[in-house]
């Protein structure tokens, strides 16, 4: 079980939640259970042929799974994942 | 019988080294440390090139924060010998520096032989004054003061960021200012854009600054840019300036911007803000993770709340602006660690200040090449503006 961060243009798709709480023992099983839990999320989160799409940073506790092994980063008990896509406002 | 100042002042001669104007400036170019013992206003005709200054009734107390190596070659010199001789005696007997010598004749010796002179520039009475708050902070003082008189900050946007970054470099003393901004003054504007006023819905959001700036500091100038910053007139706009100050409301100039600044090699402030959330980061070209290095791509449209109108807390922009603000600072004095390599995040509503990793990206379409291979067509390379709104709805 670890957490999941929300950013605020996903959380329409969570019922408004800032954080939630997801199972599996990667961070992709992680994200499609979110996906699983909240369908909106998933075609923000991975494009058509399963794959993380490239405009969503995701970040484990704060590193960037890319650097780290992907979707198959091994997620523990206690951890936070990060879903970080960009935000222009400035006004 | 107690002896004369004459008499001291001999015997004080007679126990220390001294070294004549000749051989200082031979050793000038060798490391050697040359302090300056006379008081802040008998600088103003100048310094020995690359002297640093300590009045000698500061001496004592400050000689170890300029070299605490005991064994460090030191010269001290003042107008005329007397009181870098009386400097150079303490230091060898009561601090236990060993290698310390007194300049005979002093600046004026110096001067007289033709050598070259250091002509600082001063603060004015009202400038520290003004400052004040600023000298007495050891990572500032005088030296970094100028710096920020000396630097040109341009800020992208007179709007939520823009506003508050706009107010506090201005009161900081940055010297000079550019704002590109086309809007005219909002009444929705002023729930957080507080540089504005009320008295002043309608007028140009650059003019309205350039005011408010004027009346907070004198100081500072304005350089005014009511125009939409585009790949026609980027390149133009920021070149020359130290620092910029990213507080654009949209993707496709974020992107622009930071291939401009990749290129030019300009250390860009970057923040957004949403709702209760603001995310903050300081890209250095080629030091650090450039904007692509982030966010290769920009989010789908529809997933883009860049566009139109969007809710913000009104304070929000204040802490992030603020945060630039206090960047942007840090860049121009040197000190501290700059938010480079790492994206913070604020979350208001939560009241906490995270922050992930962001690393430099090996293939990064645009700062992973050298400046000069970014050509002026992959430049902001982004779906049509006015296309990707429209998409949004």
């Amino acid at each position: 079980m670890a957490k999941i961060k929300i950013p605020p243009v996903l959380r329409a798709s969570v019922g408004g939640e800032r954080e939630v709480n997801a199972s599996g023992e990667n961070v992709g099983e992680i994200l499609r259970d979110l996906a699983d839990s909240h369908p909106a999320t998933a075609d923000q989160l991975f494009s058509s042929d399963g794959e993380l799409n490239r405009y969503v940073n995701v970040y484990l506790n704060d590193e960037d799974v890319r650097v780290l092994e992907g979707l198959d980063t091994a997620v523990g008990d206690g951890d936070t994942v990060v879903i970080l896509p960009a935000m222009a406002g400035g006004r | 019988m107690s002896p004369s100042s004459a008499d001291l002042l001999r015997q004080v001669k007679s126990e220390i080294d001294e070294v004549d104007p000749a051989e200082v400036k031979e050793l000038l170019q060798e490391g050697v440390v040359i302090v300056d013992v006379r008081e802040t206003e008998e600088l103003s005709s100048g310094l020995l090139p690359g002297a640093r200054h300590v009045p000698r009734s500061y001496l004592e107390t400050r000689i170890e924060g300029i070299e605490p190596d005991r064994s460090a070659h030191i010269i001290l010199y003042c107008a005329s010998g007397n009181r870098s001789a009386y400097g150079a005696r303490t230091l060898r007997e009561d601090l236990g520096y060993e290698h310390v010598e007194s300049m005979t004749g002093g600046i004026t010796l110096w001067k007289d032989r033709g050598y070259e002179v250091d002509v600082p520039r001063t603060l004015t009475p009202e400038q520290r004054d003004r400052y004040s708050r600023h000298l007495l902070i050891p990572e500032i003082g005088a030296g970094g003061q100028q710096k920020l008189l000396d630097a040109k900050v341009l800020l992208l946007g007179a709007g939520g960021l823009g506003s508050p970054t706009a107010l506090y470099l201005a009161a900081a003393g940055v010297g000079t200012l550019g704002i590109v901004d086309d809007d005219t003054v909002d009444l929705s504007n002023l729930q957080r854009q507080v540089i504005h006023s009320t008295q002043r819905v309608g007028i140009p959001k650059v003019d309205s600054a350039e005011e408010t700036i004027h009346g907070l500091n004198p100081d500072v100038n304005v350089v005014k840019y009511p125009v939409r910053i585009d790949a026609s007139n980027i390149m133009e706009i920021i070149s020359g300036y130290d620092v910029i100050v990213d507080g654009v409301d949209n993707f496709p100039t974020r992107y622009l911007l930071n291939d401009a600044t990749v290129r030019l090699k300009i250390p860009v402030v970057s923040a957004s803000i949403l709702g209760f959330d603001g995310q903050l980061s300081v890209f250095k070209p080629y030091e650090g993770p450039c904007y692509r290095c982030l966010f290769r791509e920009p989010p789908p449209a529809e997933l883009a709340p860049s566009c139109g109108a969007n809710g913000v807390l009104g304070v929000l922009p204040g802490t992030m602006g603020l945060l630039q603000a206090t960047e942007v600072v840090k860049l121009i004095l040197e000190i501290g660690d700059p938010a480079i390599g790492r994206l913070l995040l604020y979350d208001a509503l939560a009241a906490t200040l995270s922050e992930v990793k962001v690393h430099r990206d090996p293939d990064c379409p645009i700062c992973s090449r050298p400046p000069d291979e970014i050509s002026d067509e992959e430049m902001g390379v982004f779906p049509d503006y006015e296309a990707f709104c429209a998409a949004a709805g």
